[in-house]
């Protein structure tokens, strides 16, 4: 293996994680903006040009906030918690195609960092080792009310991963591969999967809601119940990181449901200019991160039993049912 | 058949439509330190010591309004008024005018004892202070400024123009 590929590599993967790093920042300024006019309020514009430093004024007051550890908690686990929440959130960029390829200086260098062919199995298992996190911070912080989040959270997350699953088959069936770059292929020969797998991305999109605890599924933090859920005793750069993950992640499963559903980076011109590619996905990014803000500042919390009731007597089923359809379509219509 | 509730995916949409709806609206935010609301007529807030129009102050220091005060707020030290120097109409006039706003609970009971309405409650709210002892509003803070018309107080009168500590009001309420 040249040593220019390795740097390339490094280059790409620091990228994706100041990338990951500064999309968590100003999600949170987006997504108080935009809950802000959603409420006819005009959210933070004091920190910067119209509060576009209110993300740094954030992170510096986390930082220097002090580190408390409960002085019955599980130390190792309270402090591994943090980091297995985040890594998953971070390392799921590395799949995600964000263009075909460019050419710098007479070097091919494809807008992915692997292109492995299970990456949608990655997603799934990456996806999954989050909830690892939210479990070991509730236990490990030896309180009732985390205690009470992470087991809502472990409930939730078994009840939705299966449709989420399930509505991972239909873009893999129907591309006949698990590799997100042929998936985004063989989405710009046909059509966007959103318009041949409707079903397929309402239940992707409410099990990706339920996924990364956003609302109206967000019952393990449940600010009014669980005074935070999980993460009710941590303080500073550890909440930091949890708050980091949620937000990382919210950015992740937009960009993998824009991959699987809407084209990914595909769109006009995107074949003759690539360097368009990145700013679709980003596009696409961006409104889906709307659509979560938006529902985030609309619905109200389900009910515990009624979130469990609709993910095993509603969702799971008609995943079921697309995958089932899917299935008898792509054999009887070739 | 009931629908189930789990199904009504329309009021779901109804709800989207109405926040969507509403982030086109004019904010409600007002941006304080730039842009201050005016108070109501009624408000009630900081206190103000008012003068009569030739620059008298119209504090007799009778006080009933430190009388009257439920949290024990004011502090009041009467002079005597002499023609040569005169503060106020009558024979007295508040020497020591205190009120400590750490203790005032703005209930407006001073302005109501007041006989000559010298102690008004106005709308100022900016109260913030860094030192307690900037809590403490003595007389020079609280009185009004003399308005053109007037003179600043002690003034020389004639004998004999200002005897009444209370004057003779056109329409007493």
């Amino acid at each position: 293996m040249d040593m220019i590929l390795v740097l390339e590599w490094v280059i790409k993967s620091i990228l994706l994680i100041l990338f990951g790093i500064t999309g968590f920042a100003y999600t949170t300024y987006y997504e108080r903006r935009a809950l802000a006019r959603i409420q006819t309020r005009i959210g933070p514009n004091r920190a910067g040009p119209a509060g576009l430093l209110q993300p740094v004024a954030d992170g510096i007051k986390l930082i220097f906030n002090e580190e408390l550890i409960p002085a019955k908690a599980d130390k190792v686990l309270f402090v591994l918690a943090p980091i297995i929440t985040v890594l998953p959130a971070l390392i799921i960029w590395a799949v995600v195609p964000w263009g075909t390829s460019i050419t710098i200086s007479g070097r091919e260098i494809p807008l992915y960092l692997a292109d492995i062919n299970v990456g949608a199995l990655y997603i799934m298992a990456v996806a999954s080792i989050a909830v690892y996190g939210i479990v070991i911070a509730g236990w490990s912080s030896n309180s009732k009310y985390p205690l009470l989040g992470s087991l809502r959270s472990t409930a939730q997350i078994i009840s939705y991963e299966l449709s989420l699953g399930l509505a991972f088959v239909g873009p893999i069936m129907l591309s006949n591969s698990m590799s997100m770059v042929s998936i985004v292929e063989k989405q710009q020969e046909t059509a966007w999967f959103i318009v041949l797998q409707p079903l397929g991305f309402v239940i992707f999109f409410l099990a990706i809601l339920a996924e990364i605890n956003r609302a109206p599924f967000d019952m393990p933090e449940a600010e009014q119940e669980l005074v935070g859920g999980y993460h009710t005793e941590y303080s500073g750069m550890k909440f930091a990181l949890f708050f980091m993950a949620e937000y990382i992640k919210m950015i992740a499963v937009s960009a993998i449901a824009a991959t699987l559903f809407l084209g990914g980076y595909s769109g006009p011109w995107v074949e003759s200019i690539p360097w368009l590619g990145p700013i679709y996905l980003l596009l696409k990014i961006f409104i889906l991160l709307f659509v979560f803000i938006w529902i985030r500042g609309t619905l109200p919390r389900f009910r515990y039993d009624r979130l469990m009731a609709f993910g095993w007597k509603i969702m799971l089923p008609a995943a079921l049912i697309n995958v089932f359809l899917t299935a008898v379509v792509i054999m009887f219509l070739p | 058949m009931k629908i189930p509730e789990l199904l009504k995916v329309n009021e779901i949409f109804r709800g989207l439509w109405i926040t969507f709806r509403s982030m086109f609206e004019k904010p409600v935010t007002i941006q304080y330190p730039e842009e201050k609301r005016p108070p109501k007529p009624r408000f009630k807030g900081r206190h103000a010591l008012k003068r009569y129009d030739n620059g008298l102050e119209k504090c007799i220091g009778c006080a009933l309004c430190a009388a009257a005060c439920p949290s024990d707020a004011i502090f009041v030290e009467p002079a005597e008024n002499t023609d040569e120097e005169r503060y106020s109409p009558g024979e007295r006039y508040a020497a020591t005018y205190e009120i400590n706003l750490m203790r005032c609970i703005y209930c407006g009971f001073c302005a109501d004892a007041c006989p000559t309405e010298a102690i008004v409650l106005e709308h100022i709210y900016e109260l913030a202070y860094l030192d307690r002892r900037e809590a403490f509003f003595t007389k020079e803070k609280l009185l009004d400024p003399v308005p053109d018309s007037g003179r600043e107080t002690p003034q020389a009168v004639k004998p004999g123009l200002f005897n009444r500590s209370i004057p003779e009001m056109k329409d007493p309420v």
